[in-house]
């Protein structure tokens, strides 16, 4: 059962680590659609 | 007396009007051209109806008052000339949001979606899960465990290496948890709120989503690993034919030969490849809303050939809204993931409990000669003459 438990581990290993790539590369839909910049109207 | 007609006249008066209205042609004269009693109940019904005398009167920029008019700026439409506008996709919108579906306000279209989410497709969850489980306890009833025909050796040879069991565990693992959480989702506003409360499923639902969303890379890792690592054995040839014939010795006793993997095992093989694809390319669509658009031209491809036309039906819907892709990616990604959990449910059974020596193939790796002989001869018979068996002793 050594390679069910080693793929308990990777799965986990894979989990977080999409979790956490997703984060800080994105694409975020959040992102894509707000702004928090200040909105200039003119010059 | 005279006080009397007077009220009566006056009475006579204000109705004549409105029975004017009842007798003409005009269905919705008594309404004022408004919806009837008749129309909310045909669309309550999910029946066909014409619908232009409510998509149609969404404002006429003739008839608008001058700007310095009261209303003036309005543009000849009232507020529901414009909530007409925004529920039939005719609004002339601008936001300052930035997105594919931001000028989406009210989709109409949607309703059907919805209905069906809440109703038929947990019914169809019940059913395929539920009859899949009934059926195999039936089958076990009748057919028992399959057990090792002939006298066991007490050797073993290798039918599964680390690196194999490794993928189809990483994907049987990930494959549980995305089914559960999924479960989760699909059953929550239906089953699991009225059961536990809102309190209790907004926890759960937070932890399953999650879940859901990042478990789902290691199971489309697992389904490349899976697929590179057994493709070779799965392709189908003539022994597949006689094997499914017998239909495996299932019920026979007689053990038809097979190689590495029978037609049973191909066609699971095949079904976790070709749905779970499936299920993994509608999970990317849902996982980056409005990104990857697959249905509107797949409709439009199929509306093209005359599909629908083929069984009687009217086109596909062309084009979709944004809203509208994702609705049919969620129906598609959850149907086709019930019937490939049905598949599983099975899977596992005939890998576990089903049959003896079957588990020990993934479990260690390692098969009882005599298993191997009788399910999977011709493998086994090329193994035992390139490498002689373990024993077990």
């Amino acid at each position: 059962m050594k390679a069910f438990l080693v793929s308990l581990v990777a799965l986990v290993v894979i989990t977080v680590g999409a979790n956490q790539i997703l984060i800080r590369v994105g694409p975020s839909s959040a992102e894509a659609t707000v702004s928090n910049d200040n909105v200039r109207l003119s010059d | 007396m005279l006080r009397l007609m007077t009220v009566f006249a006056l009475l006579f008066a204000m109705t004549a009007p409105a029975s004017a209205q009842v007798t003409t042609d005009d269905p919705r004269a008594a309404t004022g051209g408004a919806q009837t009693l008749e129309d909310i109940l045909r669309r309550q019904e999910g029946l066909v109806m014409d619908d232009s005398f409510r998509s149609d009167v969404t404002g006429n920029p003739a008839n608008a008052a001058p700007i310095t008019d009261q209303l003036g700026t309005r543009g000849g439409a009232s507020d529901p000339d414009l909530w007409r506008a925004y529920r039939y996709e005719v609004a002339d919108l601008s936001t300052q949001a930035r997105g594919p579906a931001v000028t989406t306000m009210i989709q109409d279209r949607g309703m059907w979606w919805q209905a069906f989410r809440e109703g038929p497709l947990v019914l169809m969850t019940a059913a395929l899960l539920g009859g899949t489980l009934a059926l195999l306890a039936l089958f076990y009833l009748i057919r028992g465990r399959i057990h090792i025909d002939g006298e066991k050796t007490g050797r073993t040879i290798t039918r599964f290496k680390a690196f194999e069991r490794f993928g189809h565990w990483l994907l049987a693992s990930s494959f549980i948890l995305l089914g559960l959480t999924g479960l989760v989702s699909l059953l929550g506003r239906k089953v699991l709120i009225p059961t536990f409360g809102h309190e209790a499923f907004s926890g759960l639902a937070i932890a399953s989503k999650w879940i859901h969303n990042n478990v789902s890379w290691a199971f489309m890792l697992a389904l490349v690993i899976v697929f590179v690592v057994w493709v070779v054995h799965n392709i189908p040839d003539r022994t597949d034919l006689k094997w499914l014939a017998k239909a495996g010795g299932l019920f026979g006793g007689d053990h038809p030969p097979a190689k590495k993997f029978n037609a049973g095992q191909k066609l699971i093989f095949w079904a976790v490849i070709i749905l779970g694809g499936s299920i993994s390319a509608s999970g990317i669509s849902l996982l980056f809303p409005f990104e990857f658009n697959m249905f509107a031209h797949t409709f439009s491809v199929i509306n093209g050939w005359g599909v629908p036309g083929w069984f009687g039906l009217p086109d596909l819907p062309y084009p979709l809204l944004p809203h509208e892709e994702m609705q049919f990616a969620q129906l598609w990604h959850a149907i086709i993931s019930l019937v490939l959990t049905a598949i599983i449910i099975a899977h596992i059974y005939l890998g576990s409990v089903g049959m003896e020596g079957a588990f020990d193939a993934m479990g260690k790796g390692e098969v009882e000669e005599q298993w191997a002989r009788e399910h999977h001869s011709i493998w086994a018979d090329e193994v035992l003459n390139t490498k002689p068996s373990k024993s077990e002793a």
